[in-house]
């Protein structure tokens, strides 16, 4: 049985490439743009910008803290520092560092986070962090931006070295589909409506926007029309675009690649609760650590997948007056 | 800005005093007894080393910048800044009070002159001096940047790996210091927590190290810090490790941890400033 797809991809790749090939252009673009990694080059895909402009990257070892700090330095003179590594270490080992040198000193420090999630697959719980979207929407003053495939990172990547102020930049490592156009625009905030509906909203996030396209070929075929909205910005959170949804199809689901606890499902849940109730299914990861496993079986495991996305539209719907 | 005298840098150091113990007394909190025992290095750096414009920059292009690491120094600091004209000196009546630029730890989103980042969780200024230094050298800036820490900020893990990078990547237009008063809140730093041999350590980490022993005697600390700049430029970052006591300059509060943390009170005030010669006027 083959899904009648709304976007189809003819290839596949990983979303820190995206941000590697953005970064590379970004620097190109501006010669203030500087990179800063902390042992994981390779990883992180800044390989070619170190190449090509070894006298703006710094390598600063395994030493997350010392590099949060010295990105913020560099914003000060001047620079627009995008400070790479394994999301995990780019968040909760560096909070206060974030917190005091970069958000609460307002600083345009571009902290760049690859191996989000579940899908980091094999490593295991130590690296998949589920909390790093939660802790960074917290600080006053931060951009949190998590997009859904290379496409949209490289384009993500190359609007936040235009944008002023702190941006926590969320991507991970797997091969995952491309399906969204090589020449979008970026717009910081702006909520991407990519699929109308009218019966329910799935807004989703990172690579689950793939699912949430699967999901809603499922939904089809069942009769039930679902609307897709790909929320790349979690904060700024563009409220508008989801009420505007919610009015129309009267109940939602969330799905993101992190902890149900402070995750983009309860952004949105704040913005329905004080504006307009109506039933909210969450797809998250629900109060627990990951474990070992290839990307796929971990969604399936964890209840991330297209088909938990399609039970939770059911569950909103009915629960729909 | 003019070189002035020994005997004048030093009556500055005097009105400083006055202005720290006034702006902690004036709310009942704050830190005075660092700032006390900084009083001729912040004189020394502002009035006589510093190549810098009160009309402030935020970037500090074709200046030296400082970084006050040990942000519970404000009073301090504030006061230095103020009498070298960034701000009015009347403002450190606000200190630590509501809507003021004076917050009880630096921060920048008050845009208070001559703050470039927020600091008071400690451990953060030599990582952000660093990114400063290194953004001069790209724009080849030969300006310095200077950053000072306490004794006990040292035991926090990342200036560790500030030290271990700044020599790695031969950060050589850095000054760093280090407030050597062997204080902490909780006691004496080799009760706390021993810092052990600071200069072998930090020669250890590929630094030069620049002992200034009297670090409240304004000839000696005028002499340590253009020997430090001296020592700039040579592949290496510099550290000064500067001798002083905690509340030097009152002698019921001087070489105590007691005062690192307290304000006097009235009594305690009055009797503080009669040690303390108003020289410039108070605020």
């Amino acid at each position: 049985m083959s899904l009648d797809l709304k976007y189809t991809y003819t290839e596949k790749k990983d979303t820190r490439s995206g941000f590697g090939d953005g970064f590379l252009e970004a620097g190109r673009r501006n010669p203030n743009v500087v990179g800063l990694c902390a042992d994981l080059i390779g990883s992180l895909k800044m390989g070619d910008f170190q190449k090509e402009f070894p006298d703006r990257f710094f390598q600063t070892g395994i030493a997350e803290a010392n590099m949060i700090g010295i990105s913020a330095g560099l914003a000060i003179g001047g620079k627009i520092p995008f400070a790479g590594t394994f999301a995990n270490f780019a968040t909760g080992r560096v909070y206060d560092q974030i917190r005091q040198s970069v958000a609460y000193s307002d600083k345009n420090v571009k902290i760049c986070a690859s191996h989000a999630g579940l899908t980091l697959g094999e490593d295991g719980a130590t690296h998949q962090i589920l909390e790093d979207l939660g802790m960074m929407k917290m600080l006053p003053h931060m951009t949190v931006i998590n997009p859904c495939d290379y496409n949209q990172t490289k384009a993500a990547t190359l609007a936040i070295a235009e944008y002023e102020g702190p941006v926590y930049l969320r991507f991970g490592r797997p091969s995952w589909p491309i399906f969204t156009p090589a020449d979008q625009k970026f717009e910081i905030g702006k909520a991407w409506k990519m699929i109308d509906g009218k019966d329910v909203t799935i807004f989703a996030t990172g690579h689950l926007v793939w699912e949430a396209v699967v999901a809603e070929a499922m939904l089809r075929e069942e009769g039930i029309y679902a609307e897709v909205i790909n929320i790349h910005t979690i904060k700024p959170l563009d409220t508008e675009a989801i009420l505007e949804s919610v009015k129309k199809t009267g109940c939602a689901v969330s799905a993101e690649e992190h902890q149900i606890n402070g995750g983009l499902g309860d952004s949105i849940a704040n913005t329905l609760i004080r504006h307009h109730p109506a039933p909210l299914e969450y797809v998250g990861v629900n109060d627990s650590f990951g474990e070992s496993g290839t990307p796929t079986q971990l969604l399936e495991k964890y209840g991330l997948n297209a088909e938990n996305i399609v039970k939770a539209a059911k569950r909103a719907l009915a629960r729909k007056k | 800005m003019e070189k002035q005298s020994i005997e004048q840098l030093q009556k500055i150091c005097t009105q400083l005093r006055r202005d720290v113990l006034r702006m902690v007394h004036a709310v009942q909190s704050g830190h005075p007894g660092a700032p006390l025992g900084c009083a001729e290095f912040f004189v020394a750096l502002y009035f006589d080393q510093l190549r810098h414009d009160p009309n402030f920059k935020m970037d500090g292009k074709g200046e030296d910048v400082f970084f006050l690491s040990n942000g519970h120094l404000s009073a301090g600091w504030y006061s230095v800044l103020s009498r070298s004209g960034y701000f009015p000196v009347a403002e450190m009546k606000t200190f630590r009070k509501l809507n003021s630029r004076l917050q009880g730890h630096p921060a920048t989103h008050e845009h208070l002159p001559g703050i470039r980042v927020a600091s008071g969780s400690l451990g953060q200024g030599l990582s952000v001096a660093l990114g400063v230094a290194q953004a001069k050298k790209i724009d080849k800036d030969d300006k310095l940047v200077y950053v000072m820490m306490g004794d006990g900020e040292l035991q926090e893990g990342q200036v560790w790996e500030a030290a271990m990078y700044a020599a790695h990547h031969k950060v050589d237009n850095l000054i760093a210091t280090v407030d050597y008063n062997g204080q902490q809140i909780d006691g004496p730093t080799e009760k706390i927590m021993d810092l052990l041999n600071l200069k072998a350590k930090w020669e250890a980490f590929g630094w030069e190290v620049n002992e200034i022993k009297e670090g409240n005697d304004m000839k000696s600390v005028l002499e340590g810090l253009e020997k430090a700049k001296s020592l700039t430029g040579k592949g290496k970052p510099v550290l000064n490790l500067l001798y002083t006591e905690m509340g030097f300059g009152v002698d019921f509060m001087v070489g105590t941890h007691k005062w690192h943390g307290s304000p006097p009170n009235d009594e305690q005030l009055a009797k503080a400033l009669g040690q303390l010669e108003e020289t410039l006027g108070d605020y």
